[in-house]
């Protein structure tokens, strides 16, 4: 029924590199901690805005957080 | 689980208690009679406020419940309860529009009045119901 996303995130390595825990993280983008487990699982795509600010708080580029498969040629 | 998917729950719940009430109420009191000759509308009013203040009650009680176990959880939601709850309402407005045109049809051939009024009490429902639904398959298996 769900639609699977092909968009992948490294969202749970980083979070580890920079030892902030799921609440944490929650707390700092302004989300609940179930939408950043629903994301980190690939089960809700977030905003622009809100990819935008997971880098930010990691201080990465975007791309070193979602990555999108190239297309098959 | 998240304010938001705790309400859309006990409006599921809800929704599916009021029905069934409201059906057997109805069916007891035709007694086998045709149901056109039932009272409907005290039935159906009481059901719906019922409902309402039903709804609250539970909302409030299972607040209190998740509230002392998360406290910085209680009343709080974010962009995917707004996602979820647009969905849901998509899901279930189709069913109200098709109740709209069941009345439209019903009315052009003069239907009792019972017949136009449980076809779109019965489009309430099935906009709760089905909306409910679909938000609770979206929050336990994602949106994207």
């Amino acid at each position: 029924m769900v639609k699977p996303t092909r968009v992948t995130n490294s969202i749970r390595a980083l979070r580890e590199v920079a030892g902030l825990t799921q609440v944490e993280l929650a707390k700092r983008i302004g989300v609940t901690r179930q939408t950043l487990i629903a994301i980190e699982q690939g089960r809700y795509s977030p905003s622009l805005e809100l990819a935008f600010q997971i880098a930010r708080v990691f201080g990465v580029g975007l791309d070193d957080v979602f990555q999108y498969p190239q297309a098959e040629s | 689980m998240v304010y938001e998917e705790r309400n859309t729950w006990v409006g599921l719940i809800v929704s599916v208690i009021a029905m069934t009430v409201y059906v057997i109420v109805v069916l007891r009191q035709a007694a086998g009679g045709p149901l056109t000759d039932v009272v409907w509308w005290p039935i159906m009013l009481w059901t719906i406020g019922l409902s309402i203040v039903g709804s609250i009650a539970i909302s409030i009680l299972w607040g209190i419940l998740a509230g002392m176990r998360d406290p910085d959880g209680v009343g709080k939601s974010d962009m995917r309860d707004r996602d979820i709850a647009r969905m849901g309402s998509r899901v279930g407005q189709a069913f109200m529009v098709i109740a709209g045109l069941g009345v439209i049809v019903l009315c052009a051939f003069e239907a009792d009045w019972f017949w136009i009024a449980n076809t779109m009490f019965f489009g309430f429902f099935l906009t709760a119901f089905l909306g409910g639904i679909a938000s609770v398959i979206a929050y336990r298996r994602g949106i994207v």
